[in-house]
């Protein structure tokens, strides 16, 4: 199967990678060829087979409601690109 | 012809847990900005989560009181979109299979036109499930940029989504109302509006009879009544200003601006539509025992609904009465510890909760959890007034007393000098009194003029300095005149 | 001493013939030395690395020392180390200084292992070559013109080239066995669930597996000890009893059932690889196994259910570098949306970007059902077969990877040539079982050949020992490259 360059260009925007029209259609030849390697499954017969999400049937644990978290933003925010106030700056949001 | 307007209701309700949703980060409001963004908050590279206790055994009282279904099963699913206020890029929500599956909620709707009539309505509840919050975006004075509060992010919501079952702007409030009382009742949420811990998301659309669904738009994030029933009713007027133009409406997500009453779409979250919902990987499936929700069954208090019926079938009350005691589970409560065993007082506890109570808190701004007034208190001073100690004018003195400075029932009928006079001899020598005293008058009430009843009552009560017993007073009054 | 197993280390330190701090600075003298040529480190911090010795020292003196106390690991830079560079291969991290130790750190640094630094991988550990990762690629120390494999190949590398005397790796879908097999080493992937996430950057996280890499099977036993065990941080962790994965070591190997995927030796393995894994199979016969020849008929399509399911999650999970918290931000952007697609696109290398496509792609509107639901199916049908398999072996040995190590470069323009590298690995990750490389031989050009053994559920203390006593028999893997 191929994809189009209109779906890598959707693609892209959805996963927020800028690209330009050279590095859209290296990505297009190169994710049909992958593609072509995944339709292989397409022939499977998986009716009745139920989806596999982990490898061990269990149940999720549950923790206790407690607060365990120390205030570490000195540390947090030492690494971090633009801090102000002790908030994490960016570029404006527009609701 | 007219139209047809299709409410339904998405409300996130912040549960009141201690910790986050996936973590041990502290919920509480008001801290300063990210400190208490633990590394999980902040989406580290390499953390995980870990679901909360508290939060599924909030969401299993949820389903319990609202008749819903529990699912044995639920499934923690991603759902992802870029935002600032989401450190992960993803938010961790359900998908296909919600913790709270179909339930249903009773509202009683007073509409807001005058003159027609409260009724009874019964509203869907499709789903429940559990979800993160995002953070906050902080607009400040800095040009062009936006801080981020992370101390929300990961706080557990329980978003409950209603069937679009309701017709106009006053049952979609008293849907929001019902829900907020009883998310407040079962002591799942704080209810705090203005802090965000109860947010509607309304989605709207109109139709003609017969007609299908409209296409409808999404108005977020109202955190008051108020502005839920202005945002509603602008935004039906425009659509069916739009519509009747000749336009088409666009499905949208609208924001209210309380400022200018209007609702305007929102220009964010362009991609919306495709979220790529999948299994969060990092959780597995959340099973709840049968055993546990008996547990949970066990704790759960008696439900507003419940203790309407009781309060008109046992103890005589109005429908009205009944819904009014029971807006909140600190009403209820202090009306039945007020009320003690005295169910023939029931009627008279209402009056003054409904009336005097109520209208004080009113006037000082305050609610019942901090009312000056002890149910202990007030439950004496009803026994006072039924066993004829004090009158309904010194029974007005009492509360106002015990409001203001506090103290003991009793201690404040003896220092006061409320204690109504019973004694029929006592009595009788003041009507005598003031029948020799006004012999004229006694002569015209004979002769037929009835109305100067009042006027013994009134020099009798003020011989008495107010204290004759009433009822005691009127029988032999009336006895005395006739002669 | 750099041919020294763990337990000779351990019994020369708590016997104070040498000192952590010792043993520390001569490991670092000789990465100063042979690294430049492998680049298999991409951190190094002496000062800390000797602090961590120094710390040993005082242990082993107070009589507290464990079993790895005072010895030197290298881990791989996929796991966030508190006050170390933590890159996970990418320039989207190149100044994220971790300020939390993922689980497997704290297990080492509570042993009183001292970290002598993090190694090389590919980017995000997507790669099986090494050669995507930001830091540059890593060389094969039997031959520095080829590839170490991916992508946990420094610490692989690393290990060879005895620039370490254990170190960790993670195994997605082949990360510790293909680069332990293209090294000469021996590498186990545990169980899934065994060794905590919790701190590891994640790709895959329901694939995602830390486990050892060392120069023996016991090694590798000395170190499950430390790294597996329940954490309560990890969803995912397994409540288990604690248990010793060295006590079956010595075990004789009498009766044991070896099963032999059919699909596993058919066309696509290399001669030179088929004829040192038939060598191993011969010798596991004179070890007193049995040989059952079995079938796993849906592995062959675990390739490409891993390149939905895998993309898919990392897709998901590469979604918080954006520029926001940590990591790299773009230097330029005009606004919000700007800066996220920059920071992104010139943070992330090529092979994370495709990667991320393909993920983002299977999972939009319109395709999960054709893609991510029916990988999932598959799985569960790759995972029965081995089930099924179970019932008449013990443990199942094929090879571990289709080839030796192949030039740099080589597969450089092709995906697909290169995803297909991870044939024999691949499944055994979607199954959630235990696989483990050892080296069985050389193939053409003198290179390293790798057996795998992959175990049933849980079953590390016996693949362990089937290790054990192979490397007891010959000598492979103690050969180690001439001529760094």
């Amino acid at each position: 199967m191929s994809l189009s360059l209109a779906d890598v260009e959707k693609v892209a925007r959805l996963a927020r990678l800028a690209m330009t029209e050279q590095e859209m259609q290296a990505a297009q030849a190169q994710l049909s060829n992958i593609f072509g390697l995944i339709a292989e499954m397409q022939a499977v017969d998986t009716r009745g087979i139920e989806p596999m999400s982990h490898s061990q049937d269990l149940a999720q644990r549950l923790r206790e409601d407690k607060v365990t978290a120390t205030d570490q933003r000195a540390a947090f925010q030492a690494i971090a690109p633009q801090t102000e106030g002790g908030l994490y700056l960016v570029p404006q949001v527009i609701e | 012809m007219t139209w047809e307007i299709v409410i339904g209701l998405e409300v996130h309700t912040q549960l009141s847990t201690n910790s986050k949703i996936f973590s041990g980060a502290s919920t509480a409001f008001g801290a300063e900005p990210n400190t208490q963004a633990d590394a999980v908050s902040l989406a580290l590279p390499g953390v995980l989560p870990v679901l909360n206790k508290g939060a599924v055994e909030r969401a299993i009282r949820f389903g319990l009181a609202t008749g819903a279904h529990i699912a044995p099963r639920s499934v923690f699913a991603r759902k992802n979109y870029f935002y600032p206020d989401l450190p992960k890029g993803y938010q961790i929500s359900q998908m296909d299979l919600p913790v709270v599956g179909q339930g249903a909620l009773t509202i009683q709707v007073e509409p807001l036109s005058g003159n027609a009539k409260p009724y009874e309505k019964t509203v869907r509840i499709t789903r429940a499930h559990l979800e993160e919050d995002a953070g906050k975006s902080v607009h400040g004075d800095s040009q062009g940029v936006t801080g981020i509060d992370l101390n929300r992010a990961g706080t557990p919501l329980l978003e409950i989504v209603s069937e679009p079952d309701m017709c106009s702007a006053a049952e979609a409030v008293a849907y929001a109302k019902t829900l907020h009382t009883l998310v407040r009742w079962i002591g799942i949420c704080d209810g705090n509006m203005q802090e965000g811990s109860f947010r509607c998301d309304v989605n709207v659309s109109v139709r003609k009879p017969g007609q299908p669904l409209g296409t409808r738009r999404e108005i977020k994030n109202l955190n008051s009544f108020k502005f839920m029933q202005q945002a509603i009713d602008y935004e039906v007027q425009w659509q069916i200003d739009t519509l009747e133009n000749g336009g088409k409406v666009q499905q949208a997500t609208v924001l209210f601006n309380p400022d200018t009453g209007e609702t305007r779409m929102m220009r964010s979250k362009e991609d919306a539509h495709d979220y790529r919902y999948f299994p969060d990987p990092d959780l597995l499936p959340l099973e709840i025992s049968s055993d546990w929700i008996e547990q949970v069954r066990a704790t759960l208090p008696e439900l507003p609904l419940a203790k309407q019926t009781r309060y008109v079938n046992d103890l005589g009350l109005s429908a009205y009465d009944a819904s009014l005691l029971t807006t909140s589970r600190e009403m209820a409560d202090f009306f039945e510890a007020a009320l003690g065993n005295n169910k023939g007082q029931a009627k008279v506890c209402a009056n003054w909760l409904i009336g005097e109570v109520s209208a004080q808190l009113n006037r000082d701004g305050l609610d019942m959890a901090r009312c000056p007034i002890s149910a202990q208190q007030l439950g004496n001073m009803l026994q006072r007034i039924a066993d004829g100690t004090i009158s309904n004018s010194g029974a007005k003195e009492v509360f106002r007393t015990l409001w203001a400075e506090g103290g003991e029932v009793d201690t404040i009928i003896a220092a006061k000098g409320l204690k109504q006079v019973s004694d029929a001899g006592a009595i009788e020598k003041i009507v005598d009194e003031i029948m020799a005293a006004n012999a004229d008058k006694v002569a015209e009430y004979r002769s037929g003029k009835d109305k100067l009843f009042g006027f013994f009552v009134g020099l009798a009560m003020k011989a008495s300095k107010g204290q004759a017993n009433p009822a005691q007073l009127n029988d032999i009054l009336k006895k005395k005149l006739e002669g | 001493m750099f041919e020294s197993s763990l337990k000779q280390l351990g019994d020369a330190l708590r016997a104070k013939r040498i000192s952590s701090v010792e043993l520390t600075q001569s490991y670092l003298d000789r990465i100063t030395r042979l690294n430049p040529q492998l680049n298999a480190y991409i951190t190094l911090n002496p000062e800390m690395s000797l602090a961590q010795a120094r710390a040993a020292d005082a242990r082993i003196a107070a009589g507290k020392a464990e079993a790895l106390t005072g010895i030197p690991f290298a881990q791989k830079d996929i796991f966030c180390a508190q006050g170390w560079l933590t890159t996970c291969g990418s320039k989207m991290l190149h100044n994220f200084a971790s300020p939390y130790d993922a689980h497997v750190i704290s297990q080492f640094n509570s042993a009183g292992a001292v970290n002598l630094g993090k190694t090389n991988m590919d980017e995000f550990a997507m790669g099986s070559s090494n050669e995507t990762s930001y830091y540059g690629t890593v060389k094969n120390p039997w031959d520095t013109t080829r590839v170490p494999g991916g992508s946990s190949g420094g610490t692989a590398a690393a290990v060879a080239a005895r620039l370490c005397a254990a170190a960790t790796g993670t195994d997605t879908g082949g990360s510790i066995r293909q680069p332990a097999a293209l090294c000469g080493i021996s590498g186990l992937k545990p169980t899934y669930g065994v060794v905590s996430r919790y701190g590891m950057i994640a790709f895959a996280s329901s694939l995602d597996q830390a486990g050892p890499m060392g120069r023996s099977a016991e090694d590798l036993a000395l170190m499950m000890n430390v790294m597996a065990g329940f954490d309560e941080r990890d969803s995912t962790s397994l409540q288990r009893e604690k248990e010793d994965y060295a006590r079956d070591l010595s075990k004789p190997l009498n009766g044991l059932r070896i099963g032999l995927p059919k699909e596993f030796f058919a066309a696509g393995m290399g001669a030179d690889v088929a004829k040192a894994v038939e060598a191993a199979i011969a010798e596991y016969k004179k070890l007193g196994a049995t040989i059952v020849d079995i079938s796993l008929p849906n592995s062959k399509l675990s390739v490409p259910v891993y390149y939905v399911l895998a993309p898919a999650e990392a897709s998901s999970n590469l979604s918080r570098f954006d520029g926001v918290r940590y990591g790299y931000r773009a230097p330029e952007y005009s606004d919000l949306a700007d800066m996220y697609e920059k920071s992104r696109a010139q943070g992330f290398g090529a092979e994370v970007k495709r990667r991320i496509m393909i993920g983002t792609y299977v999972l939009s509107h319109g395709y999960y059902d054709a893609y991510y639901l029916q990988a999932q199916k598959i799985r569960r049908l790759i995972a029965q077969d081995f089930t099924e398999a179970y019932k008449q072996c013990d443990v199942i040995m094929g090879p571990t990877s289709p080839s030796t190590a192949f030039k740099l470069g080589e597969k450089g323009d092709d995906p697909v040539q290169m995803y297909l590298s991870d044939i024999y690995t691949i499944a055994v990750n979607l199954a959630g079982l235990p696989g483990m490389s050892i080296p069985c031989g050389f193939g053409d050009n003198d290179m390293p050949v790798g057996l795998q053994i992959i175990g049933n559920y849980f079953d590390e203390a016996r693949m362990l020992n089937v290790a054990h006593q192979y490397q007891l028999a010959t000598d492979w893997h103690s050969r180690a490259p001439q001529g760094l």
